[in-house]
């Protein structure tokens, strides 16, 4: 562990992303202390600039800027890593199964992920948020759905290439029950790239996220950076900053967690490193 | 390898796998229509209550709503074989009219986007790897890092915030002047001014995929032995890197550009609905807000078959490029 931080430390990108990523974190996981109760509610005049009795200003509705980044980032960490986390467990389950039993099994599940990644992605989850309603439980669902096939064909090539190995053949040449192979000894030594592919992928979820709600798609009942910039949208002319605020947000908290995803894979494959 | 078994069989053999796909999207489509709350019938007529009772009830008739799933599965294949998409009572027109007088606009925006993304991320990506430590290369590849963590619909608001609001050198919505009526030239020229922002808008994130790509791609052949025989020849570096290196070093690129067509379509939603760009994508961002789901199911599902179409065409792009893939 102490070897891992320490190649992980090396890169200045990766800590740049680390503390970068903590701050954001930082900033979620207090928003209810900073900022107690809802940040839809009005609090001053509308239109107020930065850096005036507000620290980043209010909106259309008088609503404070700053409070609405502080739960907005709440808002994208959670949908991300939700859907993120539903993804790479579903990923893992079909890419798995594909790489390790081969055969029809492969065909069939890789005949299926491919058509998932043939069809207009983004496009796949408007439909989808849209006919099961708006919510949170929606968007994850809706982003986890459109995610998989990505970490269900890197887990696949992994499978595959572990599975003529000595140690796991040995392993199914003892007897072992295939479930024993999978999990003891197979997914231990895929979990690396998993990782890496993970903490990316919450990113790209973050993107979606921000975008389905930009486009009227998000939960109305919680406060969003794609949703304050779709409300700054009309008033680009005279308030640009209510759009260009929360859009910072989003390119550096998605920034922060690629460079983290990039260190990640540095530190956990030394070997590509030359 | 030669003859009947070159291009053209390739071709073929890709036609065919596509049938599969097309069918699998039906299916799908199927079941989103039934995952819509209210019956197929509701759907299929667009905005509740704005269909007559009539044409509902010509609707559950013709798509057999009242028959078991799988017949109703059969009424909805046939209807849709014939590209019958339904109606959109929102439009007052039927949903296939609608999409085609879309589609025009929005596949001039992907073209648009694919040829400038791919060429200035190959080129850049290029300048990129034979300036490799230098701080040519840490500044393309820092912009690149950027570029790909930036929202697309942002990336359009903040460029209409500086081209448009604050220089007004270019417009910020639309495709055409309107009142202008240009007509030859001056028409062009038109549609050419307003096609800039979106395009960029869109470009920025594929050409920092491509740029990456681009840059590991040609820095992996600089290494090879048909490099350094190049060089035993004595040729000068820019010519072994445009004839030798870039032949080899562009295919990961035209490969993902062609798995990236999908997700420009996506792309295209957002910025269209930015720039009041008249597509596809302004057309199911339209869709959301009258709650046509038959609609959005209808361009979704066109979409899903441009994409097919598309890639069959990238793939065919790659068999010029190297013709071991036909074989």
């Amino acid at each position: 562990m102490r070897r891992f931080a320490r190649r992980f430390a090396r890169s200045r990108a990766g800590l740049l992303g680390v503390i970068l990523l903590a701050a954001v974190v930082t900033l979620a996981a207090c928003a209810p202390l900073l900022f107690p109760g809802s940040p839809f509610r009005a609090v001053d005049r509308p239109f107020a600039p930065p850096l005036g009795s507000h620290l980043l200003g209010t909106d259309v509705l008088g609503r404070d800027v700053a409070a609405g980044l502080a739960h907005g980032a709440r808002t994208s960490l959670t949908i991300g890593v939700l859907a993120t986390s539903i993804a790479v467990l579903l990923g893992t389950f079909v890419g798995g199964l594909a790489g390790y039993y081969g055969g029809w099994i492969d065909d069939l599940l890789m005949r299926t992920t491919e058509f998932f990644q043939t069809i207009p992605t983004f496009l796949f989850a408007i439909v989808l948020v849209a006919i099961l309603a708006p919510s949170v439980r929606s968007i994850v669902l809706a982003i986890a759905i459109v995610s998989w096939p990505t970490v269900a064909r890197l887990v696949r090539g992994e499978f595959r290439a572990l599975r003529g190995r000595e140690f796991v053949q040995s392993c199914i040449g003892l007897g072992m029950p295939d479930r024993r192979v999978i999990v003891r000894h197979i997914l231990p030594n895929c979990l690396s790239p998993i990782i890496v592919t993970g903490s990316l992928s919450v990113a790209t979820a973050i993107l979606i996220e921000s975008a389905l709600s930009f486009l009227g798609l998000g939960d109305p009942n919680v406060m969003s950076w794609g949703f304050m910039i779709a409300a700054g949208r009309t008033f680009l002319r005279t308030a640009w900053w209510l759009c260009a605020i929360p859009g910072t947000a989003i390119l550096l908290t998605v920034l922060s967690i690629n460079l983290v995803g990039e260190g990640l894979n540095d530190a956990l494959n030394p070997r590509l490193q030359r | 390898m030669s003859g009947a078994s070159g291009r053209p069989a390739y071709v073929i053999r890709r036609l065919l796998q596509a049938v599969p796909v097309v069918f699998a999207i039906l299916m799908l489509n199927f079941l989103l229509l039934h995952l819509a709350p209210g019956d197929a019938a509701q759907v299929l007529a667009g905005e509740a209550g704005s269909a007559t009772p009539e044409y509902m009830a010509q609707l559950r008739q013709r798509f057999g709503l009242d028959r078991p799933l799988a017949v109703q599965l059969l009424f909805y294949l046939k209807q849709m074989l014939v590209l019958d998409l339904g109606f959109s009572f929102r439009h007052s027109m039927p949903v296939l009219d609608l999409i085609v007088a879309r589609l025009g606009p929005t596949v001039l925006l992907m073209v648009t986007t694919l040829v400038v993304s791919v060429s200035a991320g190959v080129a850049l990506g290029l300048l990129a790897a034979s300036r490799a430590g230098r701080w040519q290369d840490t500044l393309i590849s820092v912009l690149a890092l950027i570029s790909y963590a930036t929202p697309l619909f942002w990336v359009g608001l903040m460029l209409i915030v500086i081209f448009s609001v604050k220089l007004g050198w270019l417009p910020t919505s639309g495709m055409e002047t309107v009142g202008a009526f240009h007509e030859g030239w001056t028409r062009v020229l038109d549609i050419g001014r307003h096609l800039i922002l979106p395009a960029l808008s869109l470009s920025l994130f594929y050409l920092a995929l491509y740029v990456r790509l681009m840059r590991a791609a040609v820095l992996e052949q600089a290494g090879m032995d048909y490099v350094t025989t190049a060089r035993a020849k004595g040729l000068n570096e820019a010519r072994i890197i445009l004839t030798h290196v870039l032949r080899n070093a562009v295919l990961p690129v035209v490969t993902v550009a062609g798995v990236q067509v999908g997700g420009l379509l996506g792309g295209s939603v957002v910025v269209e609905s930015v720039f009041a760009w008249p597509g596809l994508g302004l057309l199911a961002f339209q869709s959301l807000f009258a709650r046509d789901f038959n609609l959005l199911l209808g361009i979704f599902f066109l979409s899903a078959c441009l994409v097919v179409v598309l890639n069959l065409a990238v793939d065919v792009v790659h068999t010029l490029l190297d013709p071991r893939i036909s074989s």
